[in-house]
């Protein structure tokens, strides 16, 4: 064998090359990211945390760590995905005319492709499922989710997919056929380069994570209420949440199957979505739309879930409508699994089937409207607090109906057919997308930082945070509509036509407002962490919340209940503060609890090698990572000893503290 | 803190909505040159306004009930206990539920009028079609990354100009040759995706002289940004005179076919007298290629029952497994990156360079 | 509710035994949610067959190629199994841990005697030439068949695992629970595969 056969069979198609070391704005990115990183290793190292990070973080199947867990990924790949967000308004700000900007196609198309995959796999998804984990069980009153070990391997699957996009900075290329990884694009003919590759086994892990982490959910909403809370005595947030879920594993398998029938077909050499010998490239089109639109309800219902907790509480009174709530969330799960063809409208399926879907699609409306008119007769005749998270929801309310407005427009085929693929459409999803899901992530992350923290987050630079973004969204992407209007189209990396400059120059300043917004977010958390002996609540309850979670201290002991609740009405914390609910002080028993396991973390690593080792042809690796996987997941299974108790006396200790910090509080 | 923080919020959204519909007013997709585009615009407007008749009203509540009821106001009622109300809960279902039922007859109405499929009924408000006028036909194909345009009734073909008469209606049939790409011309009629092995139809006309955009409106690849066309309205005298210039240029036979659908950026304006017969039926059979069979004899072939005979057509590569690790394929479309102005690549290893990123900081933007 | 309400509710379960969980019906719901969502995952590579099922690109089309008597006596087989897990599971709902063993043991080697006719189809097929490069309709159906045929492996494989874990802790609460799953797991392979055997192969024959 010659040396080159033998570094091919070692490295696979992994060379010197691959590394990005002549592209300058990699290279500073990584030189930033080695330093960070190193920065974050020497720290841990120096104070002795790495004991202390593997046993009380990384291995732990308590829900409340792993949703913060959750969160701060979704947090640091913001970060990421934003940047590409600059990067792209910069380029398109730029390149008019005789100049070319800076990002070459093959650069820009990567970014674009990232921007979107990032935001939505890695940004929306765990944060929103991060939210979730942390509140629903306590909102339930339960003590874990139904499969506490599931959970973590969830999370660290979605983490090794997130690991892998971020890999593809550095060592070879990201795809570059959009977020969706659109064939033909991205078949083996157009795009033989790593590309594709990295986009579908980063999204395969990290979907496998999703799916389960979906009904882990579902089966603790299912059967682990507390007694007394029936279906319609559930807080709202859960039951957008068993919906969100419900969906989540309705559609991630088709997904699965879609982007499985494109690896067979670059891996294999199979004719699904091929041009020739009868593939069929429209096939992969309907699968991950299918897909793609509940995906959207998947993100934005449990965050209307969240801006019913928070406008409840801070309006001081029952949700108005909360029936018509659950119907109207139940009616939208439904309905959002019938309209992904006015995605593509334009393909030509004809005038009946496209008026089917874009009337189904406006019927959706139908709900989404009712939720808004229950939420503005919920502050009608209330008391309303402006804390920092009913901020966000007057921002929301104020923003999300116009990218509804929009939303249906689209959904009308002869406007669609002048306004798809254009970038009114990329400011309508964006509008929803900001305007709704990321307003009531942050909505959320105001509310319920003092549940899992004990203090509050700072309010000064939370509303320099708020006004950056509402300020920032707003200056940002109405001139993205304009343009729209103006039959500019998505994706575009140069414009001939110079008088469309300027709407592109306020729409780089509207993104520059939102990095102050985010830049303010992240030193709103490091000043609240500084402050937090001032910003403290030894209550539990700061915003005299509504729901089982405010009943418990804050952060939440471990078991979170000493006593499990008993549940009467639909506010039951408030029903219980209503009625003089006395906190049992006494008879502690001991709590069952799920162990801490390693496994989660260590199969998600093996499925990470096996992703990259696949990407890179280095088929030796690829087999040896899975066997590993599947031995070590077998093996995982002779495991019989995953639980253990707390003692009394523990709970007891825990519990008395509480006592006593409520007794200097009172 | 400052109460009136939500009603600013919102005097900034009134405040840009005019500035919206203002600035957009003589573009192409709201000031249309096509009778098409033109029916889509009204669409546009009607369901907008059909919409704003609950969405100002939401938002003006949103805005009084945020504002009154604040905590600060103990003047205000204030009824913990409210939540239900059967006559509100009737309003509020049954109010968009009106005006989705609106808006879905619009929408089913329309869109069967302005179904891309459909023959034109039209030629602008008020002139209905000549029966006499046979509409003329444009075939269309999205090539890697330019558009060619074939005159089947001139015999002549163009690539990235694309001329019509104004006020005859056209019928487009498009297809690709290997990417999606939606044929987008804002000012004559709504986008329609072209794909590889499909034909789709657009039928339109054009009611205004004058020089206009046109682009491929789905990103398929390196190239797609600059894939744009010319779109020329002309009278028929104006017609019949660019058809005579065109025919000054060459013969597009098979060969130079091939060698125009092979990847190429940033292509200008070019020219052919006449078009090698069928090519556009060859295009969308994927049988350009001497040699390889039509997909419509091969689907022939299978919808009779199948069966061996026919050799596997063209050559597609191998997956990767069966590839020696260090293969890393080549693909005539994305990975040889190419240098903006479209010529060859240069050595890839700079290619991939942002090696704009020093240009632009030199060139004033 | 208000009026009925006695005029202290307890609002606290104060007797750690009152209300507990049942752990095991939790676990039997999920693994239900589990199947579902990939009997999704099969409803995708069903549509998928069924707009590609035709698409022989001028290589074989079903007629040619399947040899039904096989296939029928593949399923012959399949169709057993799912009888003789059952026995199995009767075995482990009377306590017999032997019983339940060789239930077990049977199942799985039917098991592997359908993977392996399986496979055998399938050499056959890749020796006439109809691969799964060969033509959409091939892609779609080996990947199918295959799909369903990878489950069947990973059951064999659970199924051994389970052998060794009742031969270790017997019929254990929580190894009852795992062949309950199990259980279900192999039926929804069963009937998934007369999808596959009446969609793909009688049809495809038929047609």
């Amino acid at each position: 064998m010659t040396g080159e056969t033998v570094t091919s069979a070692i490295f696979g198609r992994l060379t010197w090359e691959s590394f990005p070391i002549h592209e300058p704005i990699l290279l500073v990115t990584f030189a930033v990211v080695v330093l960070l990183g190193l920065g974050i290793v020497g720290a841990v190292t120096k104070y002795r945390l790495w004991g202390w990070l593997w046993r009380e973080w990384l291995t732990s199947v308590d829900h409340k760590k792993i949703g913060i867990m959750y969160i701060v990924l979704g947090i640091i790949m913001l970060l990421r995905g934003f940047a590409d967000a600059l990067m792209m308004r910069a380029q398109q700000a730029m390149a008019f005319g005789a100049s070319q900007g800076y990002l070459p196609a093959h650069h820009y198309d990567q970014v674009f492709t990232a921007h979107g995959t990032i935001m939505i796999f890695f940004v929306a998804i765990p944060l929103v499922v991060g939210l979730i984990n942390f509140v629903m069980p306590l909102q339930i009153g339960a003590r874990d989710v139904a499969f506490p070990f599931l959970n973590n391997l969830s999370f660290w699957l979605t983490v090794a997919g997130a690991l892998l996009v971020m890999v593809s900075l550095f060592v070879g290329e990201f795809s570059r056929g959009g977020w969706l990884n659109y064939v033909p694009v991205t078949n083996l003919q157009n795009s033989p380069d790593t590309g594709p590759d990295y986009y579908l086994w980063a999204l395969q892990i990290a979907g496998v994570g999703t799916t389960l982490s979906a009904i882990n959910m579902v089966t603790t909403i299912i059967k682990m209420r507390a007694p007394g809370m029936t279906m319609m005595k559930m807080p709202v947030f859960c039951w957008t949440a068993l919906c969100s879920n419900v969906l989540a594993i309705a559609i991630f398998p088709v997904l699965t199957g879609a982007f499985a029938l494109l690896m067979l077909d670059r891996y294999v050499g199979t004719n699904f979505f091929t041009n020739d010998l009868g593939g069929n490239p429209m096939m992969y089109w309907n699968l991950v739309w299918i897909w793609g639109h509940p995906e959207v309800y998947v993100l934005v219902l449990p965050v209307f879930g969240i801006y019913s907790e928070i406008t409840s509480t801070f309006t001081g009174k029952r949700l108005f409508g909360y029936s018509s709530m659950v119907y109207a969330t139940v009616v939208i799960t439904i309905l959002s699994y019938l309209v992904w063809l006015h995605h593509f409208f334009t393909m030509g399926s004809g005038a009946s089937v496209n008026s089917f879907f874009g009337i189904a699609t406006m019927v959706i409306s139908i709900p989404t409207g009712a939720k808004i008119f229950n939420w503005l007769f919920t502050m009608y005749r209330g008391r309303i607090r402006y804390e920092l998270p009913m901020m966000w929801v007057i921002a929301f309310m104020l923003t999300f109906v116009v990218g509804g407005m929009t939303g249906v427009l689209l959904a009308v085929p002869p406007a669609d057919f002048v306004l798809h693929n254009s970038l009114f459409l990329v400011a309508h999803f964006h509008n929803v997308i900001i305007g709704g899901v990321v307003f009531g992530l942050f909505a959320g992350l105001d509310y319920w930082f003092p549940k899992a923290f004990g203090f509050k987050l700072d309010r000064f630079w939370g509303r320099i945070h708020f006004w950056g973004w509402v300020i920032g969204y707003w200056v940002a992407w109405t001139p993205i509509y304009v343009v729209g209007l103006m039959g500019t189209t998505r994706r575009v990396r140069h414009f001939d036509d110079p008088s469309l400059q300027i709407w592109f120059v306020l729409a780089a300043i509207g993104a520059l407002i939102i990095l102050v917004g985010i830049a303010a977010f992240v030193i709103q958390i490091a000043v609240s962490i500084m402050r937090r002996d001032q910003l403290r609540d030894t209550t539990g309850d700061p915003w005299h919340g509504r729901t089982l979670e405010w009943s418990t201290a804050s952060p939440p002991p471990a078991y979170n209940f000493a006593f499990t609740p008993q549940v009467h009405a639909l506010d039951a914390w408030y029903d219980m503060k209503d009625r003089g609910a006395q906190r049992p002080v006494t008879g502690f028993a001991p709590i069952h609890m799920p162990r801490n396991t390693g496994a989660g973390v260590i199969l998600s690593a093996m499925a990470m090698v096996l992703g990259f080792a696949m990407i890179w042809y280095i088929w030796w690796l690829a087999a040896v990572s899975a066997v590993a996987l599947l031995v070590y997941g077998v093996a995982h299974t002779f495991n019989y000893n995953r639980d253990y108790y707390i003692p009394a006396d523990e709970v007891a200790e825990e519990e008395d503290a509480r006592s006593r910090l409520l007794a200097a509080g009172a | 803190m400052r109460r009136d923080e939500p009603v600013s919020n919102v005097r900034r959204i009134l405040a840009l909505m005019p500035l919206l519909l203002l600035a957009a007013c003589n573009r192409a997709v709201l000031d249309p040159a096509g009778d098409v585009a033109v029916q889509q615009r009204d669409i546009i407007y009607i369901s907008t306004a059909l919409m704003l008749l609950i969405i100002v009203p939401v938002m003006a509540l949103i805005v009084v009930f945020a504002w009154h009821y604040r905590a600060k106001n103990q003047e205000a009622t204030y009824d913990p206990d409210f939540d239900h109300s059967t006559s509100l809960e009737l309003v509020i279902w049954s109010a968009p539920l009106l005006i989705i039922i609106c808006l879905g007859a619009l929408t089913w109405w329309s869109t069967h009028l302005l179904d891309p499929f459909r023959p034109l009924n039209r030629i602008a408000a008020g002139k209905p079609i000549d029966p006499a006028v046979k509409p003329l036909t444009v075939q269309v194909v999205s090539l890697d990354w330019k558009w060619l345009f074939i005159y089947p009734e001139q015999g002549v073909a163009t690539v990235n100009e694309l001329a019509l008469p104004v006020d005859r209606p056209v019928r487009f049939d498009l297809t690709s040759t290997n990417m999606m790409n939606t044929f987008y011309a804002p000012s004559l009629a709504g986008m329609i995706y072209t794909m590889p092995g499909m034909r789709s139809t657009l039928h339109a006309v054009l009611n205004r002289p004058g020089d206009y955009e046109g682009m491929s409106a789905n990103y398929s690849g390196e190239g797609f940004s600059d894939m744009r066309f010319k779109l020329k309205g002309l009278d028929q005298a104006g017609f019949d005179a660019w058809v005579a210039r065109v025919k000054s240029g060459p013969r597009l036979d098979t060969p130079g076919f091939l060698a125009l659908a092979e990847p190429s950026e940033k292509v200008p304006a070019m020219y052919y007298s006449s078009v090698e017969a069928n090519l556009f039926d060859r295009i969308y059979n994927r049988c350009v290629k001497p040699g390889t069979p039509c997909m419509s004899a091969v689907m022939r072939h299978d919808g009779e029952g199948g069966g061996h005979g026919a050799p596997p057509p063209g050559q597609k590569p191998e997956g990767a497994l069966f590839k020696d690790g260090a293969e890393k394929g080549t693909g005539p479309n994305v990975t040889a990156p190419r240098a903006p102005d479209g010529r060859a690549p240069g050595s890839p290893k700079t290619d991939k360079i942002s090696f704009n990123l020093l240009a632009a900081a030199r060139s004033p933007a | 509710m208000a009026e009925t309400q006695p005029p202290a509710p307890a609002f606290y379960v104060l007797d750690p035994h009152e209300h507990h969980h049942e752990p095991g019906s939790g676990t039997l719901l999920g693994f239900w949610i589990y199947l579902m969502s990939d009997a999704l995952i099969f409803a995708t590579l069903f549509a998928t067959y069924g707009v590609l099922s035709t698409s022989y690109a001028g290589g074989p089309s079903p007629r040619e190629i399947f040899e039904l008597p096989l296939v029928a006596l593949n399923t012959a087989i399949l169709l057993v199994s799912s009888i003789t897990y059952g026995f199995a599971m009767i075995a482990m709902q009377e306590g017999r841990l032997g019983g339940t063993r060789l239930w077990l043991a049977v199942t799985g080697l039917l098991g592997m005697a359908f993977v392996g006719v399986e496979l055998y189809e399938f050499g056959n097929l890749i020796a006439e030439g109809a691969t799964p490069q060969r033509s959409a309709f091939l892609s779609a159906f080996f990947t199918l068949v295959s799909t369903h045929g990878l489950h069947v492996s990973f059951g064999i494989l659970w199924i051994g695992v389970m052998l060794v874990q009742l031969g270790q802790r017997g019929l254990h609460a929580e190894n009852q629970r795992r062949l309950l799953c199990l259980s279900m797991f192999w039926h929804f392979l069963d009937v998934v595969w007369i999808g596959v055997f009446t969609f793909v192969y009688l049809l495809g024959v038929l047609r």
